[in-house]
């Protein structure tokens, strides 16, 4: 077993436990920062793959912009866990029959083939650029995949605006901007009315009115 | 290293499609809610646009372009054709009801055609990884169409099941891609069927990506074991969504399983054949039995798809080029129905009225003999009564597989067929023998109206004269698999 084989199961140990801790950690923030380590330690696994771009890019946008973002989330949800994992404990052993099963079963079908699988590539020369190569290529052999993913988020993006945009009309807010530049025009209409002669009727009716409102005090 | 620019001219209506769905989506900004039509009239054109370029830049021989990810043969012409033709017809089905629920947007227009998009680029993939882009291309313009109504939390439990499944089944798949990919050291589809031929690549771990990929196509079909969110989806989304998840997309799985087991794995046809046989089974059997137990006509449609799928699974699993042709012509068969029938659901519904169970068909023939008449044809192919296409359609794959030498399998899907007859035939019951519960008049859709009869008289016509359509499905596959 030389080095490289150390780092390999040094780095998938802790690749599993975290993954399963994702899972079971009863805290989401516990969960979330476990899910930080298994992405950092799958940063590490490619990087013993010679992909050091990869490696990178998972730790600058998986690391560093979409699990702070989960944290921020997360943390200022204030969830309900006891609510959450109110089905988890009832139907564990029926999920973890399924699953270990199903590894089971997976690793019998590798374990006759696996032996023959894993040829290895050799090592590259020291000036070889990995991100260089991913570039090239990109733009070259695989534009029609690059365009595709491409599309794929800008339908992304109009489908979160258009399920979660919510135009509310008739709300009442305020307009500072209008409110400072408004003239006294906006305001205030002057009418000219030509002037009314009253009845004595009227004059009548209108001092008794008066009268019952003093009675009224 | 030199680069050089590829042949645009065979992704014409890819790229045509593109431009206009951006195009649409900026211009719909400028439009006020009373000019919102003109998005509606620009992505009919769209559609018709892309059927000319797809019509005259077509060609009879396979051309590849991007560097072996693309391409452009007859199968993939005739499927695209196809694919325009539906969903022109599922816009016209759903205007008026999409207009009565606030859905009349320029969201839902564009993320149709992005969907569109996404099953024409999946219908002429030759590489895995351009099938997966368009796949979830596809899946996720049609995840958000579920959820465009999102004051309703039928509509938003549906998209959270589908959303979820569905990603999971890409998962799965992506994980039976990569399993082929370390097997045979390529992803081009091509490049993978030469390794398979040549018997260098390990056979275990081909069988065992191939279980995944297998998984993952049933998901995306939605038969049996993999069926579970077929009839809440088709339920809980509004009518006009349904329609659409129930026609093209379907033609773009049979594209997909074609250009992936097909093309691609061929040679484990004897593995996948064992797979196919038990999801065909089960599909059939448990599609057509809970079918009966439905009150909820979508719901019934869901479970009717899931028998469908089925059956086009018997003309695939025979692996034959006759097979895959007929199986070619039933998924066709089967698009033209299901738009039949959900837009018969639609033309029912009226503002704040969903014509969605089963004794809102009661009486049809006194409110409205033609419509009760076309409905009738419509679900008279379901059955597979002649002279209606879906005759033809369940002959011909229940010929293929005979012809491959399944004789168990083919007494057992006329059998299945016979207990399905009894659903669509209570349909017809409910029109014509039983008296009206809902005496509202129907709201008169002249467009919508002239397309339904047109769908049921093509469903008759198409049954009559079934072999025009049978011979350009036999000549595509040929031309494309050979």
């Amino acid at each position: 077993m030389n080095f490289e084989t150390l780092v390999f199961y040094f780095l998938a140990t802790i690749l599993l436990f975290a993954g399963l801790r994702v899972v079971t950690a009863r805290h989401p923030v516990h969960a979330a920062l476990f899910l930080v380590l298994a992405f950092f330690t799958g940063a590490g696994l490619w990087l013993l793959l010679e992909a050091e771009f990869l490696a990178i890019t998972l730790v600058l946008v998986y690391i560093g912009a979409v699990m702070v973002l989960f944290l921020f989330v997360v943390m200022m949800m204030n969830l309900n866990i006891e609510k959450l994992r109110n089905g988890f404990w009832s139907n564990l052993p029926l999920a973890a029959f399924v699953g270990i099963l199903m590894a089971v079963e997976m690793s019998l079908v590798l374990m006759v083939a696996g032996k023959t699988v894993g040829s290895g590539s050799l090592p590259h020369a020291a000036g070889y650029s990995n991100t260089k190569e991913l570039g090239r290529l990109i733009y070259t052999d695989y534009v029609y995949p690059f365009e595709l993913a491409a599309v794929i988020l800008l339908v992304a993006i109009v489908a979160a605006i258009a399920i979660t945009l919510r135009r509310r009309t008739g709300t009442k807010h305020q307009d500072p901007a209008r409110q400072v530049r408004v003239k006294r025009e906006d305001r205030v209409r002057l009418v000219s009315m030509p002037a009314e002669t009253l009845k004595d009727s009227d004059l009548l009716r209108a001092e008794a009115r008066e009268g019952s409102y003093k009675e009224g005090e | 290293m030199t680069f050089v620019a590829p042949n645009l001219i065979p992704a014409l209506p890819e790229i045509f499609v593109l431009i206009m769905a951006s195009l649409i989506l900026v211009a719909d900004l400028f439009l006020s809610d009373r000019n919102r039509y003109i998005s509606y009239i620009l992505t009919q054109l769209t559609l018709l646009g892309a059927a000319w370029i797809t019509i005259s830049s077509g060609s009879a021989d396979a051309v590849y372009t991007f560097n072996g990810m693309f391409v452009g043969d007859v199968m993939a012409n005739v499927l695209k054709m196809m694919t325009y033709l539906a969903v022109a017809a599922v816009l016209v089905y759903s205007r008026s009801y999409i207009q009565l629920r606030n859905l009349f947007t320029g969201e839902f227009f564009v993320l149709v055609l992005f969907a569109m998009l996404g099953m024409m680029v999946m219908i002429s993939a030759s590489h895995f990884l351009t099938l997966y882009l368009g796949l979830e291309l596809l899946s996720l313009s049609l995840y958000s169409l579920v959820a465009l109504q999102r004051d309703s939390a039928q509509a938003t439990e549906a998209a959270m099941k589908y959303f979820v499944l569905g990603a999971l089944a890409s998962g799965l798949l992506l994980y039976g891609m990569s399993m082929i990919y370390g097997a045979t050291g390529s992803l081009e589809i091509g490049k993978v069927a030469a390794a398979i031929q040549q018997g260098g690549a390990n056979k275990t771990v081909l069988t065992f990506g191939l279980v995944f990929i297998v998984a993952g196509l049933a998901f995306k079909l939605g038969v049996v074991p993999f069926h579970m969110w077929i009839p809440d989806v088709y339920q809980g989304a509004p009518t006009a969504v349904t329609l659409f998840i129930g026609s093209a997309p379907k033609i773009a799985a049979f594209a997909f399983v074609m250009r992936l087991l097909a093309e691609g794995l061929n040679g484990l046809v004897h593995d996948w054949q064992g797979m196919l046989m038990i999801m065909a089974v089960l599909s059939m059997a448990i599609g057509n039995l809970a079918a009966i137990a439905q009150t909820n006509i979508k719901r019934m449609l869901a479970y009717s798809t899931i028998s469908h799928m089925g059956f086009l699974l018997l003309g695939i699993l025979s692996g034959t080029l006759n097979g895959y042709s007929s199986s070619m012509f039933y998924v066709l068969a089967y698009v033209l129905m299901s738009l039949g029938s959900f837009g018969m659901i639609m033309l029912l519904s009226r503002r704040g009225f969903e014509a969605e169970n089963l004794d809102d068909f009661k009486g049809l023939n006194q409110r409205r003999p033609w419509y009760a008449f076309v409905m009738l044809l419509i679900m008279f192919s379901m059955a597979g009564v002649p002279p209606t296409i879906g005759f033809y359609a369940k002959l011909s794959v229940l010929q293929a597989a005979l012809q491959a030498g399944y004789l168990w399998l083919v007494v057992f899907a006329v059998l299945m067929s016979v207990i399905g007859a009894f659903y669509y035939l209570r349909i017809i019951k409910l029109m014509y023998f039983d008296a009206p519960l809902d005496q509202a008049p129907l709201a008169s859709q002249p467009d919508a109206g002239m397309l339904i009869s047109l769908n049921g008289l093509a469903v008759l016509a198409l049954g009559i004269l079934p072999q025009p359509l049978m011979a350009l499905c036999a000549y595509s596959i040929q031309k494309s698999l050979l």
